[in-house]
């Protein structure tokens, strides 16, 4: 903007609205936009994850069963942020590790020299030479490849529960009109499931948006990193110089937080009323009042 | 250096007894053990504190929550709504952020014999500041549980309670609080090892580690920085965690036994271990 040019000499609202827009404050934007991109990108996969744990855990082929079992109790009793430090470290050092083997055979040396982890240069992910973004974009992948695993068997869970939540009789009806297994899972079992598995499915949804401030601990630039960064003091040599002030900061993401869960209590209440349309349980009847 | 003597010098490390050196150069599986261990002192005090107060709290707040008074209601509803539905990550950075701008004084509390001096700087140590935020947090995760199961205590119950003529407070006394702690214990369970589990965020959150006490995952952060190795300290957290769940389970167990044993088997409140996420 034109009148930023020389902000010692803004006082004021000008000086505020300058502040607020100066290409720093400009990225900080940006992070809450990669905080709703790693939910929009999670969710879909946790919810495929989820099918498949649900799916596998239920499955007559005892091997797929058994991985099934592994994975939706593989989150209990340890803590998630637990998770998140190692899923990203160990995912990182198995891929690299996997390269060296392949790229470069030729060298002898074991990868784990004692405290030190080294693989050669060209089997580096992604390579030192890479530009910054592909960096950024690695990490950020590690991040949600994280997310997706922990909250996947979470799903996995709430879905395996809905699956048998949905009463015997309407799937011993479905066969008794003769229908295949596929058509009595697609017709009947699947569309009833949903009234069961959305009230875990929005808590998910609600604890997976909470979850994002844990960005932070793996290193990459989201919303938490700029707050401090932003509202640390800044003496005279910045152009905005201004006491600490990331108390507000982290006011800013607090309502942020809080104004993300009642938009997102408000839409589940939508959606339930939706779903339970036509369905066999209480809410399914007052839901046909409400129609007439 | 044999496992006793690390032992010796880092068992209670966490807490500022022992070796001042944390182990840097030759890293063994003993000492990983050992000071992951006394970090877990710190998970062990957060928690059982924060529970312990939590639990007064919460029940003030459910009680408000249910009040038809909407003065008392709506800032407890409010509250609930604050704790529950932000991360308690953003929790604890807003209340360091909060506790370092106060104002530095000392308040003197004369008790005769001596006097204590409270000071405000006590807010940005770990032990108390963070302390205080899971408090704060944990009432309301717990408030909307007793909210939950209050509204659950049988109509019937009260209203024979009313026939035998109690009066308002002993018919909470006798009747409605008994219920619905029994009703609520299973879930109160589940909300323990939640917490115990949320305990792991303050040494990763705005609150420094002073002299290098830390938690469990303090330490095993610092020996995969040290060692850049993640295999073996972040295991060795989970084991300590699965074990502590276990003895949460167990004693919160027996609460509920004894909570239950007016009742046939059948009628009992069933614990179920419903694992939770991210705070």
């Amino acid at each position: 903007m034109q009148m930023c040019i020389d902000p010692k000499a803004l006082e004021g609202l000008a000086w505020f609205i300058c502040y607020l827009t100066n290409p720093k404050h400009q990225q900080f934007y940006l992070s809450f936009i990669t905080v709703l991109l790693l939910v929009g990108i999670t969710a879909p996969i946790v919810l495929v994850l989820g099918f498949a744990g649900a799916l596998a855990r239920r499955s007559r082929f005892w091997p797929l069963s058994l991985v099934g079992h592994a994975y939706t109790s593989m989150v209990r009793g340890i803590p998630d942020i637990v998770f998140f430090l190692f899923v990203p470290v160990a995912l990182d050092q198995l891929v690299e590790f996997t390269r060296h083997k392949v790229l470069c055979p030729e060298v002898t040396e074991p990868v784990y020299r004692g405290n030190d982890f080294v693989v050669c240069d060209i089997a580096k992910m992604p390579l030192n030479s890479s530009p910054q973004w592909l960096h950024e974009t690695w990490g950020f992948a590690l991040a949600i490849i994280a997310f997706a695993i922990v909250f996947g068997a979470f799903a996995a869970n709430t879905i395996d529960g809905a699956l048998r939540a949905v009463p015997r009789s309407q799937l011993e009806t479905a066969r008794a009109f003769g229908m295949s297994n596929s058509q009595t899972f697609f017709r009947i079992h699947l569309p009833q499931m949903w009234i069961y598995a959305l009230p875990g499915l929005s808590n998910l949804w609600v604890i997976l948006i909470k979850a994002t401030p844990l960005l932070f601990l793996l290193g990459i630039s989201d919303i938490v990193y700029w707050a401090r960064e932003l509202g640390g003091m800044k003496t005279e040599i910045f152009d905005y110089p201004h006491p600490d002030w990331r108390l507000w900061y982290f006011l800013a993401l607090l309502i942020f937080y809080l104004f993300m869960t009642w938009i997102s209590e408000t839409a589940f209440a939508a959606l339930t009323r939706r779903v339970s349309r036509g369905q066999a349980t209480a809410a399914g009847a007052d839901a046909l009042e409400g129609a007439r | 250096m044999s496992c006793s003597q690390t032992f010796q010098d880092y068992a209670l490390r966490s807490i500022g007894l022992g070796e001042r050196q944390l182990p840097k150069t030759a890293i063994g599986l003993c000492d990983q053990f050992v000071l992951i261990g006394s970090g877990l002192l710190w998970n062990i005090y957060f928690a059982a504190l924060a529970v312990f107060f939590g639990f007064f709290l919460a029940l003030a707040l459910a009680l408000a929550r249910n009040s038809p008074n909407a003065w008392l209601r709506k800032p407890a509803e409010w509250f609930v709504f604050v704790f529950r539905g932000s991360p308690l990550f953003i929790q604890f950075f807003f209340a360091y952020e909060l506790f370092v701008i106060l104002p530095r004084v000392g308040i003197d509390i004369p008790l005769g014999f001596m006097t204590i001096t409270i000071t405000t700087s006590w807010l940005t140590k770990a032990w108390l500041g963070a302390l205080i935020v899971l408090f704060l947090n944990t009432s309301a995760y717990t408030a909307e549980i007793f909210h939950g199961a209050l509204r659950s205590v049988p109509r019937g119950d009260i209203e024979a309670a009313m026939a035998f003529g109690m009066d308002g407070y002993s018919r909470f006394r006798r009747i409605v609080f008994p219920t619905m702690l029994r009703l609520a214990w299973p879930s109160y369970t589940n909300e323990a090892i939640f917490l115990f589990h949320a305990t792991t965020l303050v040494f990763f959150s705005g609150f420094p580690a002073w002299r290098q006490e830390g938690d469990a995952l303090y330490y095993a952060s610092y020996f995969a920085e040290k060692t850049f190795n993640p295999f073996v300290p972040y295991p060795i957290v989970a084991l300590y965690f699965i074990a502590s769940t276990i003895g949460i389970i167990t004693v919160f167990g027996l609460v509920n036994r004894q909570l239950n044993r007016h009742l046939e088997p059948a009628m009992r409140q069933r614990f179920v271990f419903r694992p939770q996420l991210i705070r």
